[in-house]
């Protein structure tokens, strides 16, 4: 049996999966827009195809970090803190994204609509590429003292190790919205989705390929789940491959649910690397916080334990059904919200 | 200026600039949801037009209010990192729970009722927006949850130096809760309603869609009178509630410095000087203390000296007394506000039991328009009061401001966060007003052209390029 610490380690991890994969799309459609969309009703098409979606996508990661906070207070403390100015870019980017959404289309004037649509891109770019950085940072080591503190300087944030992490989820991302793109839209767009998805998948192998590679050599985690991260990367190359052969055979679900699925290995294999532990000290092992050392008592992990596990099944109920309200695909022709 | 300081600059402006927005949604949903029901049930399509008129307004509160929610579940780990550390194990635990019970509602619900008009039927258009209306209050008790064991901890135990949680029940059935709670959600009714009469009163005075509004201007004119009252009284049940649980913030309050006197007059005026720790040039009103705080004519209130001593053989040495100024007067304007809210909200009712609602001073139509900045006065002022006067405290008795910020942040980096969060709130605020107003001016029988599509020359020749 899962001990109520694992048990919330695991559902944390779930909401990040869970959040990467969902929210991975729209980041994917925001940063579209710029290069995908030849014109404004391409774009508009591109921004109401994920416009009932992202707000409840952006929710995961609310939820991630509220229940951060709940159960393991000292990893939500000192991963906040210590990370303080790239949260506030992240911040900015998420602020500016959301409201963007709303507003670009409330003006008909080009430099209006071109502001808010520099600000999906950025908001659309910088978030995941931010939160790869913080994660992949996480297995390398982090400069945490005997008080939990961090006192990270710039290169123990930003670093070869961290960039490349945050290049391939960004790209992960592009792609992934990529495949959504050709399973809202029709014609023109939709075919020009899936050739430009295709196409970015040989810079995408490169990029998760350097990763895995750097993850044996500059991390422990290897060495410390070896059998079970093997198995991740193979699962990761089968669905990586499989993506590709549904893409060139058209079957746009499909290859969506693989890159998905790269999607969701990519961030378990941190998750699992990291386990027990939630953050890696690089000046002392002893200083790790770890499932046990990060959380809430006993007390409080049972009564969120009841209380997510009653609402959790309602949750997910509603969303899956509000993706089957908006399965049609979206038209230019019909009115459109944004 | 140190990283206290500055996290305590950047946590006051964002929370009061994140509600502004927090009460229009709460308020606005309530009202679109109860105009889409009367649509539903008498089928008048004018109803429909008020729940997308004042929809599209709503949207883009909403989304400022969101965006800038983000931030608040952010800068507790942030900026207060020790404070999350203390009590994580109690306060994460209300958070957590917004997320997941209250914020998955909304976002799904609001996707559903934008997108759906011609997807869903229209039972389950208008449960999505009710689903949307309790959500958001979902949110508020909550987030209220948090703030209350900040008020006035309960159901915990101090264990390894930090908080941990042993009774939830103690802690969704707290005293503060459940005298806070209704007070801060009739406010957020009542800004809503005031929102939509003062702007229904403007397009009446200019002739506009009359009919329209004059539907609008009645349905959160009730409203806005039954909240506004409700609050006053819920605010009563605030205040005694305040005088037994944290009697400093009360005395701060009234700037109150030595002993009431029995019974306890009312100051409505005074001039305060904490330098000398006393109050000079009182207008007093007799026996209203009393009433405030016990709800009846006699009984003393201690005062502030008294209290500081009293704090002092209970936590050792230190400044207890919160910024006293702040505290008296952030009170006063709220109470000022929510009277007039009274006062405007009968009148608005007289009009319409005389039925001369056809032809409204035009007076009073004017001071309803500016009615609509009474409630977010009065609620900015209410939580002034409110945070302002629990310094030294960020949680009562156990932990002070001081002890809570996060001691690995630099005042450089949170100088420049409250910079860079200052700037884009200024921007977004600025649009925002600017956006409402296009939609005013535009009203709710023009509204749908705004991305001008004929100047898009694709539009014209390509579009079978796409189908």
């Amino acid at each position: 049996m899962l001990s109520l610490n694992e048990l919330w380690f695991v559902l944390i991890a779930v909401l990040f999966i869970g959040f990467f994969f969902l929210e991975g799309f729209d980041f994917g459609v925001g940063m579209e827009t710029q290069f995908l969309a030849k014109n404004d009703t391409e774009r508009r098409v591109l921004i109401n195809s994920i416009g009932p979606f992202w707000d409840a996508n952006e929710v995961w990661l609310l939820t991630g970090a509220g229940a951060m906070f709940a159960a393991f207070p000292e990893w939500y403390a000192t991963l906040f803190s210590g990370f303080y100015i790239p949260f506030v870019f992240a911040l900015l980017a998420l602020i500016a994204r959301g409201v963007a959404f709303e507003f670009r289309g409330k003006r008909d004037s080009v430099a209006w609509k071109r502001t808010w649509d520099a600000c999906i891109f950025i908001g659309s770019f910088l978030p995941p590429f931010l939160l790869a950085v913080v994660f992949a940072s996480f297995i390398k080591g982090l400069p945490i003292d005997a008080d939990k503190q961090m006192y990270a300087g710039f290169t123990d944030i930003v670093n070869v190790y961290t960039v490349v992490a945050g290049l391939t989820v960004v790209l992960l991302c592009l792609v992934h919205g990529l495949m959504f793109t050709t399973l809202r839209t029709v014609g023109d767009l939709q075919a020009r989705a899936r050739k430009m998805a295709q196409r970015l998948l040989w810079p995408l192998a490169a990029l998760l390929l350097a990763f895995v590679v750097m993850t044996y050599y500059m991390t422990d985690i290897f060495e410390q789940r070896g059998t079970v991260l093997m198995i991740i990367v193979a699962l990761g190359i089968i669905a990586f491959v499989l993506s590709g052969y549904f893409m060139t055979k058209k079957k746009d679900g499909y290859a969506f649910g693989m890159t998905g699925a790269v999607m969701a290995l990519s961030v378990t294999s941190i998750f699992v690397g990291l386990f027990p532990r939630v953050m890696i000290s690089s000046i002392d092992q002893a200083f790790n916080l770890t499932i046990t050392n990060a959380a809430s008592g006993h007390y409080s992990l049972k009564v969120m334990t009841i209380v997510a596990l009653t609402i959790l099944p309602f949750v997910l109920g509603y969303q899956i059904w509000s993706y089957f309200v908006f399965h049609k695909r979206v038209h230019e022709k019909e009115h459109l919200e944004y | 200026m140190d990283t206290v300081m500055l996290s305590r600059i950047q946590f006051a402006s964002t929370t009061i600039f994140h509600y502004f927005f927090v009460p229009v949604s709460i308020g606005l949903a309530l009202l679109i949801a109860i105009m889409e029901t009367m649509y539903v049930r008498k089928g008048n399509e004018e109803y429909k037009k008020m729940a997308q008129f004042w929809g599209k307004l709503f949207l883009i509160n909403f989304a400022v209010g969101v965006v800038t929610g983000i931030l608040q579940e952010f800068q507790f780990g942030m900026n207060w990192s020790d404070y999350s550390r203390f009590v994580g194990d109690v306060f994460g635990a209300p958070l957590a729970v917004e997320a997941l019970a209250a914020f998955f509602l909304e976002s799904t619900f609001i996707g559903i009722w934008i997108f759906g008009w011609d997807k869903v039927s229209k039972r389950v258009h208008l449960m999505s927006i009710w689903l949307v209306a309790f959500g958001t209050m979902l949110s508020a008790f909550w987030i209220l949850a948090a703030n209350s064991f900040m008020q006035h901890p309960v159901g915990f135990a101090i264990n390894n130096g930090r908080a941990e949680m042993n009774d939830f029940f103690a802690l969704i059935t707290n005293g503060q809760l459940l005298v806070e709670f209704p007070h801060t959600v009739l406010a957020a009714y009542a800004t809503g309603a005031f929102l939509v009469t003062g702007i229904s009163a403007y397009k009446i005075l200019k002739k506009q869609d009359v009919s329209f509004f004059k539907k609008s201007f009645q349905i959160a004119a009730i409203v806005g009178i039954i909240s506004s009252i409700g609050v006053a009284v819920a605010g009563h049940a605030q205040a005694q509630y305040l005088v037994e649980t944290q009697p400093m913030k009360m005395a701060a309050s009234e700037g109150l410095w030595g002993k009431s006197g029995d019974p306890a007059p009312w100051t409505v005026w005074a001039n305060i000087d904490p330098e000398k720790q006393e109050s000079t040039g009182e207008f007093q009103i007799p026996y209203m203390l009393s009433f405030l705080s016990y709800s009846k004519f006699s009984g003393e209130v201690k005062g502030m000296l008294e209290l500081q001593a009293e704090y002092e053989q209970a936590y050792g040495p230190g400044d207890y007394i919160p910024p006293v100024r702040t505290t008296f007067w952030s009170f006063r304007i709220m109470v000022l506000a929510g009277t007039l809210m009274i006062v405007l909200g009968m009148y608005a009712m007289y009009l319409m039991w005389r039925k001369k609602m056809d032809r409204p001073n035009t007076w009073f139509m004017r001071f309803m328009l500016w009615g609509i900045l009474l409630p977010p006065i009065a609620n900015t002022a209410g939580w002034v009061m409110t945070e302002f006067g629990r310094q030294p405290w960020t949680v009562f008795g156990l932990m002070t401001t001081e002890d809570s910020v996060s001691p690995n942040i630099t005042s450089g980096q949170v100088l420049f966060s409250v910079i860079s969060f200052t700037t884009i709130y200024a921007i977004l605020g600025l649009v925002m007003i600017g956006l409402f107003m296009k939609v005013i001016k535009k009203g709710p029988y023009e509204m749908d052209n705004d991305h001008g599509d004929s100047h898009d020359p694709y539009n014209e020749e390509g579009s079978d390029v796409i189908s």
